[in-house]
């Protein structure tokens, strides 16, 4: 069998795989993320079956992965919502990070993975998943409660919070010195300020660059338009996902949405193959020697989100049954833990190991998450002192 | 507080000094009677909603792709919805008609009460009416039956004192004013022609 045969073949095969996966998942209702990774250690090194021919065009579709799962994030708010976010939410926007962000990297520290695993770990701790506490919510019917807007602060805040760390790993991965790192910090914040500003006064001129009336025309544009950014972003030392997360930002409207609907099944394939890649690159075998830490950080950081959640539901005067949903809410971690730490691993500066431990972690959370968010209201009327039950 | 009039109505506005052509359905302009809270659910739309007599929120989520659900929070647990309902953009249209003709019949039942045998009725377009697709003109009802059309509610929306060039359709409700004879009579043209 020639090359070319071998490789459709084997991508074919990978595809239906998570086709497959993907239709469980949706049967037992959770995040079809946690059984991309799962098949991605059955392909790759040390797994079940392993796959040789496709690994060019995985490695470059993984990248693009990440740059649309950015870009679409970044369509999804509108600068005003943003800056708006995070005007009502930053003290508890700080409280998250700080709680959630320690034990990544104290358990780093513990496993003697220097200052930079530290900051790799807890970025994957700390930042919670959108995606899954967005689908939740709405299919929970929680969209109506009032502490889902203070749920909802909390994810905004944490996804500008990840533009700033985006460019700092990348510039500490890359290893500069701390001067390098703070120029890092600086551009980045620079850039930030400026899209946010270009996007609140002319975001239209933004859309009408990319904006088409004809589908083709516009999906070609729109895709070129965000490699572009990420690409020109990655040589500026700010990271390839954060460029494609502020062209989201910025293009608004009406455009943002036909984008969102265009790029949405482009977005679902390449993610679906960076979950895989970044599978694949991990070996099976080495993640029971880090279960254990998995499983701690899995059990300190849920209730670390749980805190926050609560805490911050609190501060907007919802009582204590929508603080704890608030609370359980937050737990889910998925996609953008998994971004850092393929970052963190593909740049070689870090042990392989964090790869192991933050799929296991993701694995963990991207289930206990949503569960939690289930469960959370029949546990805790029960552990309410006053079961006031009655009317519904 | 007294509930002697229900607080969430539209039809204060009619009647007075100069009202405006299209009540828009913001919620804001309610505001004399009711607050309207808003708040911006980041990705995902608007939550428009107030807190009723009963201390029940009840509102709607606007989402970003045009659907809205119909939101009623919880007597024990006022930070959760009882009920989160996906309409489509004709049942929440349908919805507010329900919602708002009744208020503006009563009202202007109420304002006529001392003109002995002058009434006001709804009526409704149906789809299989001759007039959907035409205009109140086509219908000469003032000249044929002395029936005057004092407003249209289509969508939730009011369009007072609709203009000769005024295009009904299916589904609008027809808040009409004369004598019992004549509102048959128009009820009659707006069904059969």
């Amino acid at each position: 069998m020639d090359h070319t045969a071998l490789a459709l073949i084997e991508l074919g095969a990978v595809f239906f795989l998570l086709g497959v996966l993907g239709k469980v998942a949706q049967r037992v209702g959770m995040s079809p993320i946690p059984l991309y990774l799962v098949g991605g250690l059955f392909f790759g090194h040390g797994g079940v079956i392993e796959l040789g021919d496709i690994g060019q065009f995985t490695q470059l579709a993984s990248e693009i992965g990440v740059v649309l799962l950015l870009l679409l994030l970044g369509l999804e708010y509108s600068a005003t919502e943003l800056v708006g976010g995070m005007k009502r939410s930053w003290p508890a926007g700080l409280v998250d990070i700080v709680a959630n962000a320690a034990p990544g990297a104290v358990v780093a520290l513990l496993l003697g993975w220097g200052p930079v695993g530290a900051l790799a770990l807890a970025g994957v701790t700390y930042i919670s998943s959108s995606g899954i506490i967005a689908k939740v919510l709405g299919d929970l019917g929680r969209l109506g409660n009032r502490e889902t807007p203070v749920v909802l602060s909390i994810l905004v805040f944490e996804d500008l919070a990840m533009a700033l760390y985006l460019p700092i790993l990348t510039a500490v991965l890359g290893g500069v010195s701390l001067l390098g790192g703070l120029t890092a910090v600086g551009v980045s914040l620079l850039v930030i300020s400026v899209v946010l500003v270009i996007a609140i006064k002319y975001g239209r001129f933004v859309s009408a660059i990319v904006d088409s009336d004809d589908r083709e025309v516009f999906l070609l544009r729109v895709f070129g338009a965000a490699l572009l950014v990420a690409g020109l972003a990655q040589a500026l030392q700010v990271s390839a996902a954060v460029g494609a997360f502020l062209l989201g930002i910025a293009i608004s409207g009406s455009t943002a949405e036909n984008a969102t609907r265009l790029l949405e099944p482009l977005r679902d394939l390449f993610a679906a193959v960076f979950f895989v890649v970044f599978g694949l690159n991990t070996d099976p075998a080495s993640i029971p020697p880090v279960l254990a830490w998995a499983v701690v950080l899995a059990v300190v950081t849920t209730v670390t989100k749980v805190g926050t959640g609560w805490w911050a539901a609190r501060r907007s005067g919802v009582g204590r049954l929508g603080r704890a949903r608030a609370g359980a809410a937050l737990v889910a971690r998925g996609e953008f833990s998994i971004v850092i730490a393929g970052l963190a691993v593909s740049a070689g500066a870090v042990e392989g190991e964090l790869a192991a431990l933050a799929t296991a972690y993701v694995l963990l959370m991207a289930i206990l998450g949503p569960t939690a968010a289930r469960v959370v209201e029949p546990v805790a009327r029960r552990l309410q002192p006053s079961p006031a039950t009655t009317g519904s | 507080m007294p509930h002697d009039r229900p607080k969430w109505t539209v039809c204060h506005r009619i009647g007075a000094a100069s009202p405006p052509r299209v009540l828009a359905p913001q919620p804001e302009g309610y505001g004399e009677h009711v607050n309207v809270e808003v708040t911006p659910l980041p990705g995902i739309g608007v939550r428009k909603e107030f807190v009723a007599g009963n201390g029940r929120r009840i509102g709607v989520v606007s989402h970003r792709d045009g659907t809205t659900d119909l939101i009623v929070s919880k007597s024990d647990d006022p930070d959760a919805c009882l009920a989160s309902l996906p309409l489509t953009a004709d049942e929440a249209g349908a919805l507010a008609n329900l919602l708002g003709v009744p208020q503006l019949v009563a009202q202007l039942a109420e304002e006529q009460k001392d003109l002995p045998g002058i009434s006001t009725r709804q009526l409704t377009i149906k789809a299989a009416s001759p007039y959907d697709g035409r205009t109140l003109g086509d219908t000469a009802i003032r000249t044929r039956t002395g029936v005057s059309v004092v407003a249209v509610m289509r969508a939730g929306q009011i369009h007072p004192s609709p203009a000769p060039d005024f295009v009904f359709t299916a589904r609008d409700l027809v808040v009409a004013v004369g004598t019992a004879e004549g509102l048959d009579a128009a009820t009659k043209i707006l069904h059969q022609g």
